[in-house]
């Protein structure tokens, strides 16, 4: 398929703009999606890496290490500025990944999720026993600030709203210019044909310790937005059940555009508390019970991504 | 002679399979030649020994003078030694340009280390755009009519057309091609290798092959090594092999 | 020094419970090659079940000791209730999809039995402490231990030797290996592979939800145990190898003292010690200890 970088844009662009103005419309929904859109930034994460062929289970520890990182920040250093957090939350993502990565990229398949599981378990483990850090409870973020102006409080939802709008519309718009020069193409010829790539004269280990930087940048900058949109992190977002929820939401979206991740996330999101509401002892069934179904009927887009079919176009 | 490609005195084993016994050849630039042998006489080892698969347990490997015995796969690609596969190894949910594509943006992504191992390559990854280059070579193969197929779906025949295609984008100096016609139909065969023979003399490029079919080998190399148990049985023209004893005992069964 | 045996009774004991659930892990996985994660569920559905049926044992009034046997038919019972259903009607579709995708499955199914067993047996937890305390305690220097613990010990080298035997010497056994060894092969041999697969994925579940049962006594049971302990038993596995009984012994046995190590010498490690030994294992033995060293590369 080719590549249409000037319409792809632009449509992007556009669902920025439709997003901002309908969390105007409606602003009760601008909390479950700013939570939904910086999930779904882990979830692009993580479609990155399926795009190569690899699943991850443990981006939870990414996207705790974002959180943790914007938190401490706060609570030890008192530094409220958004962008200044986000961005610490990032780079101790990127440090983390840059490290493991050199391990991780070694490894495929069922050997690559199961490191990738241990890893953040280690660091709930880690943190659960951490005092200092409120062990299982965890703690609480201080508002925002955004060059001075509060980003909730008194100004609401909306700001910090908007923030991971534009947030996800960056890393929308990034990673589909990405998968189209020539390091962002050998994903799928990696996931097609390692031996090949090879041969070719490509070092695979190292586009792959490339990508999982990437994704662990991607998943900590949600972890970054997660965090202060709720206000408080804890060790669970290290737990493996949140790197399966991951997992999910990338199986539901597919891995055909750079967008499936963010719907793929809000109708979680939607859908998570909609069962939270009104059925809150079936709501894993209901996960499980869909997932199923998705794995058993819904074979092509959706699953091309484990079975190594024909790829969507993006 | 001036040789380009130079193996001395390579051993190999698998346990008790001898894969390779005391292999030594030299093989000048610009020279075609088929590699013959049963299946397990040691040719297919040859190979994987000289492109980095396989590291020998004992002897050298030199391209142009330089050591190459012990690079892995992708270091010997960039300095300029190629090969297709017996099972054509290609991107299988891609279509046929995107493959010759992926092989050309990895070309650009190494076009500087390229540039000091293999001017020959480096000069193909500065092409006006992939787009240009890849029509280029999906011409010489004529498979422009199939560009936007599935690799997957292809017939037996255009899959090892574009394996080879592949193997040549990278504008080596030294192709190898491992049964480059087996699994493909008999009206087929000379039709492909007569496109890939005029796509490399088109670019100067020093040629090794496996064969089976003697057909093939009579009519496309100018020299011919006879595999047997591991070790080089003979080494010599077309004819020359072709009529020993030994060969017509072990390998060819005349 | 003084803790050392402390540290040695207290990782045997939890290397024995971790081997018991553990176990039907690796058979499955070896025999089908299957990482079932739903196995974690069968272990809360077995303990359960125990819970409920013991639970109702001794509330009415009957010997006590009969609880023991309570807690393990009842588990028995409903893995074999679960076990072929699930094997039959869901998996027996799946087999050919590659390791992730079956992984994946066995998640789904993970989370909807979470969720139907909150539905049969509601949010609240159970208790079923007399079983644990009936056998009384035992001394070990100055260090009390209840009978219950050397007992799971017991139960899980008896487990441990009857698998290898039942393995090495039956009939049965012998053919089981064979399928673990080769499918295509087996199949062609004649051996009726699927009614292999069924028999292990119960015989596997029924491991599961015995260690549950008898996990039961020992701790409170409430939703979300299953889920705990799936990542647990997964550690174990791949640390002793995927499909190795031997390895499931020693990685139990490296975990429980790695634990218990950690308990008495260096608190704050308790918890990620576990996943820690796993990485370092899978990091220099991808495949397990008792497995090839190679390195899934290219």
């Amino acid at each position: 398929m080719r590549y249409r970088p000037y319409q792809a844009l632009g449509l992007f662009t556009v669902v920025l703009f439709a997003l901002v103005g309908t969390g105007l419309l409606l602003p009760a929904w601008q909390f479950l999606t700013t939570v939904a859109l910086a999930k779904g930034m882990a979830v692009l994460g993580l479609m990155l890496l399926l795009r190569t062929g690899l699943v991850s289970f443990g981006q939870g520890l990414f996207y705790c290490l974002g959180g943790y990182a914007a938190g401490s920040l706060g609570q030890f250093w008192g530094i409220t500025d958004a962008l200044v957090l986000l961005v610490f939350g990032v780079a101790v993502a990127v440090l983390v990944a840059a490290i493991l990565g050199l391990l991780m990229a070694r490894y495929r398949d069922i050997f690559f999720a199961m490191l990738s599981l241990a890893f953040s378990m280690v660091l709930y483990g880690l943190l659960v026993k951490s005092q200092m850090l409120g062990s299982t409870d965890g703690f609480n973020l201080a508002t925002p600030t955004l060059l001075g102006f509060s980003m909730g409080g008194d100004a609401g939802s909306f700001p910090l709203y908007v923030m991971a709008c534009v947030l996800a519309w960056l890393a929308a718009c990034g990673l589909y210019l990405y998968m189209d020069t020539p390091l962002g193409r050998l994903s799928h010829a990696i996931r097609d044909n390692e031996i090949r790539v090879e041969y070719m004269g490509a070092s695979v280990y190292r586009a792959i310790y490339i990508k999982y930087i990437i994704a662990a940048a991607l998943t900590g900058a949600g972890g970054v937005v997660a965090a202060l949109a709720v206000g408080h992190i804890d060790p669970e977002m290290s737990y493996w059940v949140t790197s399966g929820e991951f997992v999910f939401v990338a199986i539901l979206a597919g891995t055909g555009s750079v967008l499936a991740p963010f719907l793929g996330s809000i109708i979680f999101e939607v859908a998570r508390s909609l069962a939270t509401q009104y059925s809150p002892d079936t709501w894993q069934m209901i996960l499980g019970v869909v997932m199923l179904v998705i794995i058993l009927f819904l074979p092509g887009g959706l699953w091309s991504v484990f079975a190594h079919r024909r790829r969507e176009p993006s | 002679m001036n040789a380009i490609l130079e193996a001395r005195n390579l051993n190999k084993r698998f346990g008790a399979i001898v894969a390779a016994e005391d292999v030594s050849v030299a093989i000048a630039a610009d020279a075609v030649v088929g590699l013959i042998g049963a299946n397990g006489a040691g040719k297919t080892t040859f190979v994987n020994m000289v492109t980095g698969y396989l590291k020998p347990d004992s002897g050298q490997i030199a391209l142009e003078g330089n050591d190459i015995t012990t690079l892995r796969p992708r270091q010997i690609t960039r300095r300029g030694i190629c090969r297709s596969f017996q099972i054509p190894q290609l991107y299988d949910t891609m279509t046929v340009r995107e493959n010759l594509e992926i092989g050309l943006g990895i070309l650009w992504l190494n076009r500087r280390r390229m540039a000091a191992e293999s001017p020959a390559a480096a000069g193909a990854g500065k092409a006006a755009s992939l787009d240009a280059a890849a029509q280029d070579i999906l011409e010489q193969f004529h498979l422009a009519a199939h560009r936007d197929r599935i690799a997957g779906e292809l017939p037996e025949g255009l899959r090892k057309l574009l394996d080879i295609a592949m193997a040549l984008i990278a504008r080596p100096r030294i192709l190898l091609l491992d049964e480059p016609t087996s699994g493909v139909s008999a009206d087929e065969k000379f039709d492909i290798m007569d496109r890939v023979m005029t796509a490399v003399h088109a670019q100067g490029v020093t040629v090794l092959f496996v064969e089976h079919d003697m057909d093939i080998v009579r009519r496309y190399s100018q020299r011919v090594l006879a595999f047997y148990q591991g070790r080089i049985l003979a080494d010599g023209s077309v004819r020359d092999v072709l009529a020993d004893e030994d060969v017509r005992r072990h390998v060819t069964g005349a | 020094m003084s803790h050392l045996p402390a540290v040695l009774a207290d990782g045997v004991f939890y290397a024995s419970w971790l081997f018991l659930i553990a176990v039907g892990l690796t058979l499955i996985y070896g025999v089908m090659r299957i990482l079932n994660l739903a196995h974690g569920s069968f272990y809360a559905l077995g303990a359960y079940a125990a819970a409920s049926a013991a639970g109702a044992w001794l509330a009415q009034g009957y010997a006590p000791f009969g609880s023991y046997a309570v807690l393990i038919v009842a588990a028995v019972v409903a893995g074999c209730v679960v076990g072929p259903l699930i094997e039959r009607f869901l998996l027996r579709y799946m087999y050919g999809k590659d390791e992730i995708t079956l992984l994946l499955v066995t998640y789904a199914v993970l989370l909807i039995m979470e969720d139907a067993i909150k539905l049969l047996w509601g949010v609240d937890s159970y208790f079923l402490a007399e079983p644990y305390g009936l056998l009384g305690i035992f001394e070990v220097g100055n260090l009390i231990y209840p009978v219950y613990d050397l007992a799971l010990f017991g139960v899980a080298v008896v487990a441990g030797i009857g698998l290898t035997w039942f393995l090495q010497y039956t009939r049965t056994g012998k053919l089981l290996r064979v399928v673990i060894h080769d499918r295509e092969i087996s199949a062609a041999m004649g051996i009726n592979v699927s009614r292999f697969y069924l028999l292990t994925f119960t015989a596997g579940t029924v491991l599961a939800t015995v260690g549950g049962a008898l996990t039961a006594p020992m701790i409170s049971v409430a939703p979300g145990i299953g889920i705990e302990v799936i990542v647990l038993a997964f550690a174990v596995v791949v640390i002793g190898g995927l499909g190795s009984l031997p390895g499931a012994a020693l990685g139990a046995l490296i975990v429980g003292l790695a634990r218990a190590s950690a308990v008495h010498y260096f608190p704050a490690a308790e918890l990620f010690s576990v996943y820690l030994v796993m990485a370092l294992v899978l990091i220099f033995r991808p495949r397990g200890l008792f497995a090839g060293a190679e390195v899934r590369k290219i």
